[in-house]
């Protein structure tokens, strides 16, 4: 009976072994796999990228550093002019930043109401909840070039179309995030509100706003991050601020390198600047929530 | 006592309150303060003097609609019919719209009894509704008219040149030529060109009916001429949106490849060494902080214009976010699970693949997949400025500020797009790492 029961034991336990065996194998075959597609998807993606590249990758391998050292070798050269340069492109900066700091603000208004509008419990009107999620969706979904290039056309060159555009962008992408967050409110002193009598707008300001308001803000300052890049990007095709300079000193042909370095500096710097502003801020918002 | 206790409190909670009351309404004023200051540095009350009602009129109508020309060359005589004015769209020999009627005389009816007449000799008869016969004579380098001094505000004349716009199309003459212009909802020749013989046909005398052309068979053939239709360039489309997902898909993921062994350099947990690690996290700092945008610029000049330069312009500035991402994630590695596989006997390396690396893969790629999303986006910007995929086909379109329906029609596939790689990540992270909720 024991003997039995023994053997019996140890069957299964060979048979667990011997399962368990061949699920690792499987388990290896197909991450294998997986690894041979991606590695060949990654290879053939590279060779057909460089095919259609007009100059090839191996030949402008040597190349890359040619150009950086020509602007900073003439920079280097006409260093004495550096400081009046950054200064005479220094408003131009201004007008960069003050694009996405507009359009930001404006998003973040918009973002705020398409997720409140969006969002299981807090809606308005609960009907339409799926349709302010998919106006949430397709805004999110058009990148900022398309809206800024047809505006440009409609508005003429500057600001004010790269501001629409990146506004309407930034709408869409907040929107998504603010009503994660929304969703995770606590429903409470909304109920509580309802039983005073408050409107719908007494109880998202008083009842879900300073609960939502630290991630909010957090989520803002990343995007305001994000945006500044995004406005120096369109000013790159026509829409004003200092990628419109930058094209206009690079100039495809012989461009002006002590121009270029100037702005390069100052977009660098920027950049850099709003990123550790913004993350040393963003780092004080959520651990003041921890506590 | 109390009394103390209670008016201390109460001085408090006014204070508070005060400063509540400080704060409500100054951050309102303060964003209203800012935006009055923009709405005069971006100028905004000029901005109205600025826009172009007329491109906006254009641009409104021509997303959803073509227009025929009918042209009348006045130097040999010859009349051609095209759509879009365009030699793509042009009716083959012997063929013409059926509004166009007569041999001698041409006439072309616009529609809501507005009639134009090609005589000889270069003449020019329209009939308007509500207004008296227009007769047009071309000569030389000038038109003659026989229209009165004072003019509706829909025709304008000259010596050289009378365009007259009705609600049914738009009708210029000068010395060297008179066209018509008829507008019809639908975005013509979109399936095939006139030069197919599938032009007109519905889709069930394509799968079911008589074979078309004697060479190919209904399906086959019909296909080949969508797929290489001259007007709307169905293959170039398609090509250029597969170098937009491959500036994407080669930008993110090298950054990853790239990325994950720098990342444990930067993190203190696994790379003793203070400057190493400091090294690292500013190599990380300076890629990203010079922007796609700079690195796209620099780059283009060593390799051209194409996707390859935007994918590299993408992995550079990916391969700074993901070091620092990626970095964070590996400090924050649970040492238990490290510990548990060394108590095995487990040598350093299989350390990592066992301790480490299965903590940390979700959050890699969630970040990824989300960011293959996101340079999605990125690819089509960055290629409108290096060249490559649908943004530059999109910026052409634009510039060259005449279809707008091409533009409608890249603007959707351009939203169809990212919206499907945001499904197909959201898809690859569910099956790859479980749903969020």
């Amino acid at each position: 009976m024991a003997v039995i029961s023994l053997s019996g034991a140890s069957q299964s336990v060979n048979g667990i072994q011997s399962s368990y065996m061949a699920q690792v194998q499987r388990r290896r075959l197909y991450g294998g796999l997986t690894l041979l597609i991606f590695i060949v998807l990654m290879v053939s993606g590279f060779n057909i990228a460089d095919n259609r590249n007009a100059g090839g990758f191996w030949d402008g391998l040597h190349q890359i550093g040619d150009y950086p050292a020509d602007v900073l070798s003439e920079a280097w050269e006409k260093r004495a002019d550096l400081p009046g340069l950054i200064a005479k492109y220094f408003p131009a900066l201004i007008e960069t930043i003050n694009i996405a700091a507009v359009s930001t603000l404006i998003g973040a208004i918009g973002g705020l109401f398409l997720s409140l509008l969006g969002t299981r419990g807090l809606a308005k009107w609960p009907r339409l909840i799926p349709l302010f999620r998919r106006i949430s969706d397709v805004m999110r979904a058009v990148p900022e070039i398309v809206i800024a290039l047809v505006l440009i056309f409609v508005l003429g060159g500057g600001p004010v179309p790269a501001m629409i555009a990146i506004s309407i962008h930034t709408a869409g992408a907040l929107g998504k995030m603010f009503s994660e967050v929304a969703e995770n409110a606590d429903a409470k002193p909304v109920e509580g509100l309802a039983s005073t009598g408050a409107t719908w707008s007494q109880r998202m300001l008083l009842g879900v706003f300073p609960q939502i308001a630290p991630n909010y803000v957090s989520y803002t300052l990343l995007r305001f991050e994000i945006n500044i890049r995004a406005s120096a990007i369109l000013g790159f095709v026509g829409a004003g601020g200092i990628g419109y300079e930058l094209r206009n000193a690079m100039g495809w042909g012989q461009g002006r390198f002590d121009d270029a370095a100037a702005i390069f500096l100052l977009l660098f710097g920027t950049i850099v600047f709003f990123d550790q502003l913004s993350s040393r801020y963003r780092n004080r918002l959520t651990d003041g929530q921890s506590h | 006592m109390t009394t103390v206790d209670l008016n201390a409190t109460k001085l408090d909670a006014e204070k508070l309150f005060h400063r509540k009351r400080m704060i409500g309404f100054g951050i309102p004023a303060a964003i209203f303060l800012y935006l009055a200051y923009i709405f005069f540095a971006f100028d905004l009350p000029g901005q109205a003097q600025r826009a172009d009602v007329v491109n906006a009129v254009t641009l409104a109508s021509d997303t959803w609609s073509h227009k025929v020309h009918v042209t009348r060359d006045n130097v040999s005589g010859e009349i051609s019919f095209s759509i879009e004015g365009e030699r793509k769209g042009r009716y083959p020999e012997g063929q013409r719209p059926d509004w166009v009627s007569g041999d001698e005389v041409l006439t072309i009816d616009l529609g809501g009894d507005h009639l134009v007449r090609y005589l000889s000799d270069n003449r020019t008869e329209i009939e308007l509704p509500g207004f008296p016969l227009i007769e047009v004579q071309a000569e030389g380098r000038s038109v003659t008219t026989n229209l009165p001094e004072d003019l509706p505000d829909w025709i304008s004349s000259s010596e050289r040149r009378v365009s007259i716009t009705t609600p049914e199309g738009r009708i210029t003459m000068t010395g060297a030529r008179t066209e018509v212009f008829n507008y019809f909802p639908g975005w013509e020749l979109f399936w095939f060109t006139l030069d197919s013989p599938y032009y007109g046909q519905g889709i069930g005398t394509i799968l079911f009916g008589d074979q078309l052309d004697p060479n190919r068979s209904n399906i086959a053939g019909a296909s080949s001429d969508w797929w290489n239709n001259a007007m709307w360039r169905h293959k170039d489309v398609a090509w250029a949106i597969g170098e937009t997902i491959l500036m994407a898909f080669l930008g993110t993921m090298g950054a990853a490849i790239l990325a994950l062994p720098l990342a444990f350099l930067a993190a203190k947990r696994f790379s003793p060494i203070m400057l190493l690690r400091a090294a690292t996290r500013r190599v990380f700092d300076f890629v990203r902080g010079v922007d796609a945008l700079i690195w796209t610029v620099v780059l283009a000049r060593a390799f051209g214009p194409g996707p390859l330069t935007g994918a590299l312009a993408i992995l550079l500035t990916d391969t700074g976010t993901f070091g620092k991402i990626f970095s964070e994630a590996l400090e924050n590695v649970d040492q238990k699970q490290i510990e548990g596989v060394s108590s095995t006997g487990a040598k350093p390396l299989q350390r990592y693949r066992f301790g480490v690396i299965p903590q940390v893969v979700p959050v890699l790629l969630a970040q990824i997949l989300y960011f293959l999303e996101s340079n999605t986006r990125s690819a089509t910007i960055i290629g409108a400025i290096t060249g490559g995929g649908i943004g530059l086909m999109l910026t052409q379109a634009i510039q060259t500020q005449k279809d707008w329906e091409e533009v409608a029609y890249y603007i959707i596939l351009i939203i169809v797009m990212v919206m499907s790689m945001d499904w197909f990540s959201g898809w690859l992270r569910g099956k790859l790492i479980g749903r969020k909720d």
